[in-house]
């Protein structure tokens, strides 16, 4: 630490702690309290980067959450490093480790910097105009753009931090926690309102806290310590929740808001470990009060960014708050008043305010006269033309500004600084209120915008809506907190409020140079690099809307969204343009306001909470039976059981095989399953599935295709008539809910007379499916009392049975083509009855099968998978299944749409079978098919749904859908693929046993 | 985020919801006696205003009931909700 620019100032950081932190690998000093940035600035360190596209030297330039140029990487772990954190929002801890970005290989010697001397060839849209070809060029432009340019780097391991996520729900919401924000949290608190002040900063009490100024005063105290007492009793108020380092990142509609609480971010390495990291607040209020307070503004001259070139109030703030001089002689430049307060307090301290440049008439507010009285010079109705020092300013060329304030005239004085504070007025931070769907107004005066109309139950105050000085700023808060929250406090009637005013108002968006324009480098935004020459150089170019012209020139896009730059844009642009400000509107800020990290957003939902898992009642049983798993939606389906080292295909052939020469068992449990009763039931079935469904016995399944209205195949399954007015339906597995949320929506809206009741219950029984030739054998093993006999017990049926005492329900019905059952259990009990069936099946070979054997099976007989081989464009009748449309019924969902111009089309996409050329050739789901094979461009006839190489026939077998596919059979086709091209025949869909024999075998 | 007041259960938040588009819609009795226009017309045409529009929502993770909203599509406000079957509130 240099000895010489601290001065001893311990009311807010606690200057007897000495806290050593690394920055760029060198071991540096500073004190608990201080912030990355005042910690380096207290080092002489004002160079911490490049910029992002010329790679100038770039310095900190402010205090809080609008820094463009102090970005920095913390941390160097694998799993915890952060890109792009602002300098001036690190609370100094022991063992922070940062490093500066954007600048390579270091910050002091920086190879991209030779863009710097190439920058006349570099105007706005530089990358858009010449990386453009030929193309194959980009290989190298990329690599050099992102050897030169990259912003931070990205950790490469997973994020060990916690993190957390909380709802909070309160009367009033008050965002900020300066002057006005306090007035407004003890106004609510006192009335009996829960009420929630957040504030981004470690303390209460915004830039006033720090106001210790002979012209700020209230009841003849100082402003700060009026403002300390407030503070002070809020602590006895009930109803305040304080939350402070807590920014507010999104403002939703309906008062529903986002905000980031870091809390242990400002502890050392060691307290840190095993505690939450940062939590995201979901807080619904319903009332918000805005007082997020305002920003400075920079000045746009010529060559505005060197490092020492800083903002004037946070000079103010590191020299009254940190004790840090920002330089030994520092020079001042302005607009406004407020850059008087600033050179007092630089006084007052003991550095030497070398002079201030105004670019006013002299004027005579109270602050200006004190600071006159000082003997602080001023250079009325002058101009910085120009600065000087590469790595760190070290003169200033000042100059008058002739009258009409477009040209600067006379002599040229040159003065040296080591520190220049600009100042060109205050903007609100109305980030928020326009993210809420607010919409601005523009006051000329001062040329700003604040708000004006919201939807919502809020206000804004302070600053943030305008109000820049004291007693306006008490008054006006005061008043419109008593009316949005109707209630009547006199805290703030009668105060004594000293304050100065200021009395003359000037603005140049665009300060004059004596040299040309082309040949000036004043930078608008410091991030992304963009100059006013840039902005005007796309007004010329033909942009006009705002918008066009901030994405052209990347203006505002960088990670602060132009927190800086964007009035200057704006008040550019309309100027050159000759329109009105308030005319022109403004960008829009998105949330967040500050960057979130990923962490945050997604609190605990990581690793193994990312998702819901589904497991069926059986699943443990798969585990021990070493199966792999397929992710079916949420569900974890056995996908197959390789023995020993067997790869999916080997296993996938072995199953397949098993299953039609003896017997396989299978987890159905994920099939949808939803119970229909109601004394209209079969009515209703009627209506929703496509064929008839009245006269279905009890005791009797029935397989159902289900339509969207407008005819094409939504989803299928077999539904099961338990009793006379009572059915169970089973769906896909992945459209289970989209099935029942679809039946009730037709219920409720449709057909509210029918007398129908749906309940899902697919979590409420697990299904064991047993197929092939022997599993009747196992059945009666099972079950002994049972008939099985196919009089008995026919193919399509269901039977209430009793498995030990547990009741079940057996339906015998077929996925496979086998003759096969299946048991419904309830879910409780349905391991055991697995269990038992296999135990039975041993002496059978009975095999398990997982769903990619399942697959397999079910497309040796043809049978679809909606979803696979159907696409939301299917019609039965494209899926060669005319037979299930009822023709006697009058109506069911999607009926009229089987005969619009379009479904009845007969060049349509449909499905048939395919067979290569070659048996052992397996196609590839997805690959296209095409009739010819040299002609260019060709014409894609369609694609490969399923394809499989069956065991079972010895052959590769493949459903796909083809354009005008009923008529093609024995069509010979081609699969273009990468290297070769693939013969096939188009054939039926049906495989194995066309004639259904194995059903009852 | 929206705060909806289901007719059932009172104000939720909005992620429990689901939208169902356009309101009173009503699906036609005898839909094979349409001709295609008319089948489109109801199939496929919805309005889409910017301003007061009448809306179906579904409480898909509440009550699971449907109902339907008159809401401003300009600035998200939420005038009434009504159950199904009910007319829309006069404004
Ligand atoms: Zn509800």
């Amino acid at each position: 630490m240099s000895k010489d620019l601290r001065i001893i100032n311990n009311k807010f950081i606690d200057q007897t702690t000495r806290i050593s932190f690394k920055f760029d690998d060198k071991t540096l000093y500073g004190f608990k309290g201080d912030t990355l940035a005042s910690a380096l600035l207290a080092n002489n360190i004002h160079l911490v980067g490049r910029s992002f596209k010329y790679h100038r030297p770039r310095g900190i330039m402010a205090c809080g959450s609008e820094e463009p140029n102090a970005i920095v990487q913390v941390g160097n772990d694998d799993s915890m490093t952060e890109p792009n954190t602002r300098a001036t929002e690190i609370e100094l801890y022991e063992g922070l480790e940062v490093s500066s970005q954007n600048c390579w290989p270091s910050v002091n010697f920086d190879i991209g910097a030779i863009n710097n001397f190439f920058s006349p060839l570099i105007p706005a849209a530089f990358y858009y105009k010449t990386f453009m070809w030929p193309a194959n060029f980009w290989k190298i432009y990329e690599y050099f753009i992102r050897k030169s340019a990259g912003l931070g780097k990205s950790p490469t391991k997973p994020d060990k931090d916690i993190y957390d996520h909380r709802y909070l729900h309160c009367d009033v919401l008050i965002v900020g926690g300066g002057i006005s924000g306090i007035i407004a949290a003890k106004t609510a608190a006192k009335n009996n309102l829960n009420t929630v002040l957040i504030e981004d900063k470690n303390i209460l009490g915004g830039t006033t806290i720090f106001q210790e100024n002979e012209c700020f005063k209230i009841n003849n105290s100082y402003s700060n310590e009026w403002l300390k007492k407030e503070i002070e009793t809020l602590k006895s108020l009930k109803n305040l929740t304080i939350k402070t380092r807590t920014s507010l990142a999104a403002y939703h509609s309906y008062n529903y808001l986002l905000a980031r609480e870091n809390l242990t971010d400002h502890l050392d390495i060691n307290e840190k470990k095993d505690k939450i990291r940062q939590r995201l607040w979901k807080i619904r209020a319903k009332k918000v009060i805005l007082a997020t307070g305002s920003m400075e503004r920079p000045l746009i001259f010529n060559n505005n960014d060197r490092p020492g070139i800083m903002l004037s109030s946070s000079i103010k703030k590191y020299i009254d708050f940190y004790g840090v001089k920002c330089g030994q002689k520092i020079s001042l430049f302005t607009n406004n008043d407020s850059i008087y307060e600033t050179a007092i307090s630089l006084n007052n301290s003991g550095v030497s305010v070398n002079s201030i440049v105004d670019i006013r008439d002299k004027t005579n507010s109270l602050i200006v006269k004190q600071a006159e009285k000082l003997g602080i010079k001023v250079h009325w109705k002058s101009s910085i033309v120009n600065t000087n020092g590469y790595k760190k300013i070290n003169s200033i060329e000042i100059m008058q500004l002739s009258d009409d304030g477009n040209d600067v005239v006379g002599k040229k004085i040159k003065e040296e600084c080591d520190c220049l504070g600009i100042s060109g007025g205050w903007t609100p931070r109305v980030h928020l209120f326009t993210q809420s769907g607010g919409k601005l107004k523009f006051r000329d005066e001062d040329n700003v915008f604040l708000p004006n109309k919201s939807e919502l139950d809020q206000i804004s105050i302070g600053s943030c809506n305008g109000d820049f000085e004291l007693d306006e700023i008490i008054k006006n808060a005061a008043d419109s907190i008593n009316k949005f929250l109707k209630v009547n406090n006199n805290d703030y009637e009668n105060l004594e409020i000293i304050t100065s005013k200021e009395i003359n108002k000037k603005n140049i968006w665009l300060l004059p140079s004596d040299k040309p324009l082309g040949k000036t480098k004043s930078f608008l935004d410091f991030q992304n690099d963009s100059t006013a020459n840039d902005v005007k150089l796309a007004l010329r170019e033909g942009f006009k809307s705002i918008e066009h012209v901030k994405r052209y020139t990347t203006t505002g896009m960088a990670t602060d969204q132009g927190k800086l730059s964007n009035m200057h844009a704006l008040g550019i642009i309309a100027e050159t343009a000759g329109v009105k400000m308030g005319e022109l509107g403004t960008t829009t800020f998105r949330p967040p306001y500050t960057p979130l990290t990923f962490g945050t957003i997604v609190g605990r939902n990581v690793g193994e909470f990312f998702d819901i898992t589904r497991k069926t009642p059986v699943h443990d049983w798969h585990v021990e039976n070493k199966a792999e798993f397929e992710n079916v939606g949420q569900w974890k389906r056995a996908w197959y059981y390789p023995i020993e080292n067997e790869n999916m295909h080997e296993a996938v052939q072995r199953e397949s095989k098993a299953a039609r020469d003896s017997a396989g068992i299978l987890d159905a449990s994920t099939l949808g399953k939803i119970d229909i009763q109601g004394s209209d039931a079969s009515e209703f079935l009627n209506r929703v599935y496509t064929n008839a469904w009245s006269k279905l016995e009890i005791g009797k399944c029935r397989y159902g295709l289900m339509l969207n209205e407008d005819g094409m195949v939504y989803d299928d399954g077999v539904t099961t008539r338990l009793s006379e007015n009572h059915y169970l339906m089973t769906t896909t597995t992945g459209g289970a809910a989209n099935v029942l949320s679809k039946l009730e929506d037709y219920l409720q809206t449709e057909w509210p007379e029918l007398d129908v009741y749906l309940t899902s219950v697919t979590d409420h029984y697990g299904t064991v499916s047993i197929c092939g030739p022997n599993s009747k054998k196992i059945l009666s093993k099972v079950i002994p009392d049972l008939d099985l006999s196919d009089k008995e017990f026919p193919h399509m049926s269901f039977k209430n049975v009793l498995v030990d005492n547990i009741k079940c329900r057996v339906m015998r019905i077929s996925f496979t083509g086998e003759h096969s059952y299946e048991i419904n259990i309830q879910s409780s009990y349905a391991k055991s009855v697995w269990e038992k069936c296999f135990e039975a099946g041993k002496e059978f070979n009975i095999t398990p099968y997982g769903t990619e054997t399942m697959h397999l099976l079910r497309a040796e007989k043809g049978f679809i998978i909606a979803g696979q081989d159907t696409d939301g464009t299917m019609t039965p009748l494209d899926l060669q299944m005319d037979w299930i449309i009822s023709k006697k019924k009058y109506d069911f969902i999607g009926k009229r749409s089987l005969y619009r111009s379009d479904t009845v089309r007969e060049d349509r996409k449909q499905l048939v079978g395919l067979l290569t050329d070659d048996p052992k050739e397996i196609l590839e789901e997805g690959a296209q098919i095409v009739a010819e094979t040299n002609k260019q461009p060709i014409e894609m006839l369609g694609h490969v749904t399923s394809s499989y190489f069956s065991p079972n026939l010895n052959k590769s077998i493949a459903l796909a859908v083809v354009k005008n596919g009923k008529k093609l059979k024995g069509q010979k086709l081609f699969v273009p693929m990468k290297n070769k091209t693939i013969n096939v025949t188009i054939t039926d869909t049906v495989f194995l046993d066309k004639e259904n024999k194995r059903l009852n075998a | 985020m929206f705060l909806i007041n289901c007719p059932y259960c009172g104000e939720r938040d909005q992620s429990e919801f689901s939208a169902g588009g356009e309101a009173h819609i009503v699906r036609p009795k005898q839909p094979t006696e349409l001709s295609d226009d008319q089948w489109a017309e109801f199939l496929f045409m919805r309005k889409n205003i910017k301003g007061v529009q009448l809306e179906r929502w579904n409480h898909a993770h509440g009550c699971r009931k449907w109902f339907n909203m008159v809401r401003d599509t300009s600035n998200d406000k939420i005038h009434a909700v009504y159950k199904m079957g009910e007319k829309p509130p006069l404004k």
